[in-house]
């Protein structure tokens, strides 16, 4: 199969621009004779689904939660970057694009990072239009913060809360098109597989979680902007409900999977405190601004922080990193804890986390500063650990966060199923190997906005679709099939808590392909997670029907699809002999313990083609070409 | 520490309910409220009897799925937090809770603790937001917001739409919700061109939806774990009153 990206050529600056000008349009009249389905109500779905709707498409609309405005773009804390360059502090739409090529580590595609860079200032626009009350400047005029990665400020922010802020903004737009009856909104509802036709995405096959109806819906385009896949690690920073049904069904219906190694550890979580955990919660990397990170010099020194002197302490980001200091990219900040920890010298009762310390901040600034910048961070942070971090740093932990890799798309966010558009974290397009802080909000949303409700009209106004409806007989095997599926994780009636499989299978993961990876560990659990997944399938119990609201019904179809997920994220680890990003392989680095990348072998992105549960998947690669930003060894010193 | 629950339980929204007592031996203080109903869940399971259905996502108190009473409290005893974001050291050996769904009318149950808050959504469909298409802004620095109008602004954006002031209300107001969304849009300057028809579709729909009347209590105001305050509905008040003096044909704007 030959990846063709359609990325346009000439000048970088013009591409977007021409590119969209060769796209064919849809009359406004006729728009309304068509459908689309947009699964997922973030960033990306809710903004796709509400501007499709003022487009005058006929749009649906479909969410596992309640109500789209429970989406876990919800949860974003600290911003969204933009190249608007309010601070005159030497930003641009060049820069933007530079820092995020440079910081995915070379491993994203330079035409659509610079379209990403393009759109961040519509976005800005765009939200404060709708009614997003960014932070401001006392002249009333927006503010900015800097975020890891980047030496500009650029970052708009509400609060801790923008994520929340940018979703309701969406959420807003889109019930606005429910109210007008231009969106058709399917709350607990759940996609289980896609219908394709032709070769051709046609709708989607769902069940209805309150009554478990299992249903078709038909339509011309499927758009998924379902999110990521974290939560195969079972403890992440995600919510518990986001999975990766949708976005696997589909690559086992024909989309390819790009780089599911690339896998994000965000450096600044609450540490775990027992068995019972269910999810780990996360502290806004904007806490590294004002914080800083360190352990005791000594291994095993059990004093309490307040009593470790200065000099006994190691603040070894701003050791090792003069120029960063705090502010270094996720995958660094991470890997330095991991290794401070490995290096018997973490704190805390599992000596499992670090210091991030405000002490300092607090002298310089005073507490009211602090406590209006941060503030809600602090009050979780005291919540969730009884400790109160005016008094005492902060202790915390690397976890799994954001995962890079997703389903492949061309430039027009279209994957390889013709009709299948992948929006949001859901596809691999332009973090590479790591995202920067403040970047996801803007891709889902650039994605939603801006890209997408552009691209898609070229596919409908030039594709010849037959008129089909849900009694066709292939909708009607599809969801068959779904309903299969459901019979047989209810037939098993074993003796294991899915919760219990899952937990077995991420710690597996976060072991053996988690913060580093090599070589040996990862043979190590390619071979043990069939095993697994057949334990999973002989001896899971799940109670209760498939005619009702049953809440570990659907986390047993998550999790099955977590255990094929795994393997693949395994293997792509397996196969990129390299580091690069948020993929540490030990045997690649360079004598300081830096990420080591092989740019004359891996400058490509991995592209799998599914072939069948326990068949090895086809590797399909999309050569990366550079023209703009050349490959350098990344230094953040 | 042992802790004894008296748990609302309802197959679907058709057939009765009834509280169910359990009992969860060995719960740590550094257990999250929703992890301890998930050790219930895992030991009924292993007796093969049905868990607890209970809405939750996020669990860090930013998606507002979650919450159910916690002894007669909504998202329980400690202020400004969410049911996710309750830890058991807030509890004592020995404590009995009782916990129950939101009870509104206008939220009906679903199953166990889950109830339907779709109404919430119907509330904001009316009039919650700013027509801006997209591609029509101008630039983000070209209406200036005064930054008291922001913060008070994003005070009341803060609101999770959890439903625990519908919970609390002994008349099962919503107007907490729809003041904080008016307030929300009706500070900023942007929100200006819709202020009046916002606040009356919104309101509207709240009484359509069988929400009661706001009686100036404040149980809302103590329960909501974003902490927004009463005076959002006073200001929605204005705004539906101007609303509606407005809208009186050769009367003037007030």
């Amino acid at each position: 199969m030959e990846l063709d990206c359609k990325c346009p050529t000439g000048p970088i600056e013009t591409r977007w621009e021409r590119h969209r000008f060769n796209l064919k349009l849809v009359n406004p009249a006729n728009k309304r004779k068509h459908t689309i389905i947009v699964v997922g109500s973030g960033l990306a779905g809710g903004a796709a689904a509400a501007t499709l709707g003022e487009l005058g498409y006929n749009v649906k609309c479909f969410c596992f939660q309640d109500s789209p405005r429970r989406a876990h773009s919800i949860a974003a804390q600290g911003g969204i970057n933009a190249a608007k360059n309010y601070q005159n502090d030497g930003d641009s739409v060049f820069r933007l694009f530079y820092d995020t090529v440079k910081g995915g580590d070379f491993r994203a595609r330079e035409s659509n990072v610079y379209r990403l860079a393009q759109v961040s200032l519509n976005i800005i626009d765009q939200c404060v239009a709708q009614g997003v009350p960014f932070a401001r400047e006392y002249s009333g005029y927006l503010d900015n913060r800097s975020f890891g990665g980047a030496q500009v400020s650029r970052t708009f922010y509400a609060r801790g809360q923008t994520g929340q802020q940018l979703l309701l903004g969406a959420y807003q737009a889109l019930e606005k098109q429910i109210g007008r009856g231009q969106v058709q909104m399917f709350p607990r509802t759940e996609m289980l597989d896609l219908i394709v036709l032709d070769g051709k995405a046609r709708g989607i096959v769902t069940r209805n979680l309150i009554t478990g109806q299992v249903e078709s819906h038909v339509a011309d385009a499927v758009v998924l902007g379902t999110g990521g896949y974290a939560n195969v690690y079972y403890l992440s920073t995600n919510a518990k409900g986001s999975n990766a049904t949708a976005i696997w069904r589909a690559h086992k219906r024909g989309a390819l999977f790009a780089n599911p190694c690339f896998t994000q550890i965000h450096p600044t979580c609450i540490p775990v405190s027992g068995e019972y955990q269910s999810k780990l919660t996360l502290m806004s990397e904007s806490l590294r601004n004002d914080g800083r990170v360190w352990v005791p010099l000594e291994k095993g020194d059990k004093r309490p922080p307040n009593q470790i002197p200065d000099g006994e302490r190691d603040y070894f980001l701003e050791r090792k990193y003069p120029s960063f200091g705090n502010l270094v990219p996720r995958d660094v900040a991470s890997r330095n804890a991991k290794q401070v920890c490995d290096e018997g010298r973490g704190v805390g009762e599992t000596g499992l986390a670090v210091y991030l310390d405000f002490r300092d901040s607090i002298q310089r600034l005073g507490k009211p500063v602090i406590k209006e910048r941060y503030g809600n961070l602090f009050d979780m942070y005291q919540r969730i650990t009884g400790e109160d971090p005016y008094q005492a740093p902060m202790r915390i932990f690397p976890a799994i966060h954001y995962t890079m890799g997703g389903l492949w798309v061309d430039y027009n966010l279209m994957s390889t199923i013709p009709g299948l558009y992948v929006i949001g974290e859901a596809n691999f397009s332009d973090h590479g190997a790591n995202r920067l802080g403040a970047s996801a909000l803007m891709q889902g949303l650039g994605d939603g906005y801006f890209v997408l409700p552009n691209t898609i009209n070229d596919y409908i106004a030039t594709s010849k679709l037959e008129s089909i409806g849900v009694t066709h007989p292939a909708v009607r095997e599809v969801e068959s099939q779904v309903a299969c599926v459901t019979k047989r994780l209810l037939e098993i009636k074993g003796t294991r808590s899915v919760d219990s499989c899952h937990r077995e299978l991420g710690k597996l993961m976060w072991d053996y392909c988690g913060m580093s990876r090599n070589a040996e560990g990862l043979k190590y659990a390619l071979s043990k997670i069939p095993e697994m997944r057949d334990r999973f399938w002989h001896d899971v119990k799940v109670l209760g029907t498939g005619d009702e609201l049953n809440q570990a019904l659907e986390k047993a179809g998550r999790v099955a699809d977590f255990f094929e997920l795994s393997e693949l994220i395994c293997l792509d680890a397996l196969e990129r002999n390299e580091s690069c990003g948020g993929h540490f392989r030990e045997e690649y680095q360079t004598p300081e313990g830096e990420a080591a990348r092989h740019d004359d072998l891996y400058s490509y992105a991995a592209a799998w083609e599914f072939r069948g549960v326990g068949n090895p998947p086809v590797l399909h690669k999309e050569p990366l070409i550079f023209e703009y930003v050349h490959p350098t060894q990344r230094s953040y010193k | 520490m042992r802790i004894v629950l008296h748990i609302w339980r309802q197959r679907n929204a058709g057939e009765k309910g009834r509280m169910v007592r359990y009992e969860v031996p060995n719960v740590s203080q550094h257990m999250s409220f929703l992890e301890m109903l998930d050790v219930l869940n895992e030991e009924l399971m292993a007796k093969d009897e049905d868990p607890v259905a209970f809405d939750h996502d996020c669990r860090e108190g930013i998606c507002g799925m979650c919450g159910c009473m916690v002894n007669g409290v909504a998202h329980g005893p400690l202020p400004g937090t969410t049911l996710c974001q309750l830890h058991m050291r807030q509890f004592k050996d020995g404590d009995e809770l009782y916990l129950e769904p939101w009870r509104a009318r206008a939220f009906p149950v679903v199953k166990d603790l889950v109830v339907d808050r779709s109404s919430f959504d119907r509330i904001v469909a009316a009039g919650g937001f700013i027509s801006a298409a997209t591609g029509s802004a101008p630039d983000g620095n070209a209406v200036l917001v005064p930054k008291d109008n922001a913060e008070r602004s994003m005070d009341a954006a803060a609101c999770i739409g959890c439903g625990a002031c519908v919970a609390m209300c002994p008349n099962a107001s919503a107007s907490l919700f729809t003041a904080a969304k008016i307030a929300h849009l009706g500070l900023l300057p942007q929100g200006q061109p819709e202020r009046d028809q916002r606040a009356e579709a919104m309101v509207a729909q709240a009484k359509q939806e069988m929400f009661g009347s706001c009686t100036n209590i404040g149980e809302c105001e103590a329960v909501c774990p974003k902490e927004i305050k009463l005076s959002v509905i006073a200001l929605m008040n204005r705004h539906f009153l101007r609303a509606k003096w407005a809208g009186r044909a050769g009367l003037p704007d007030g």
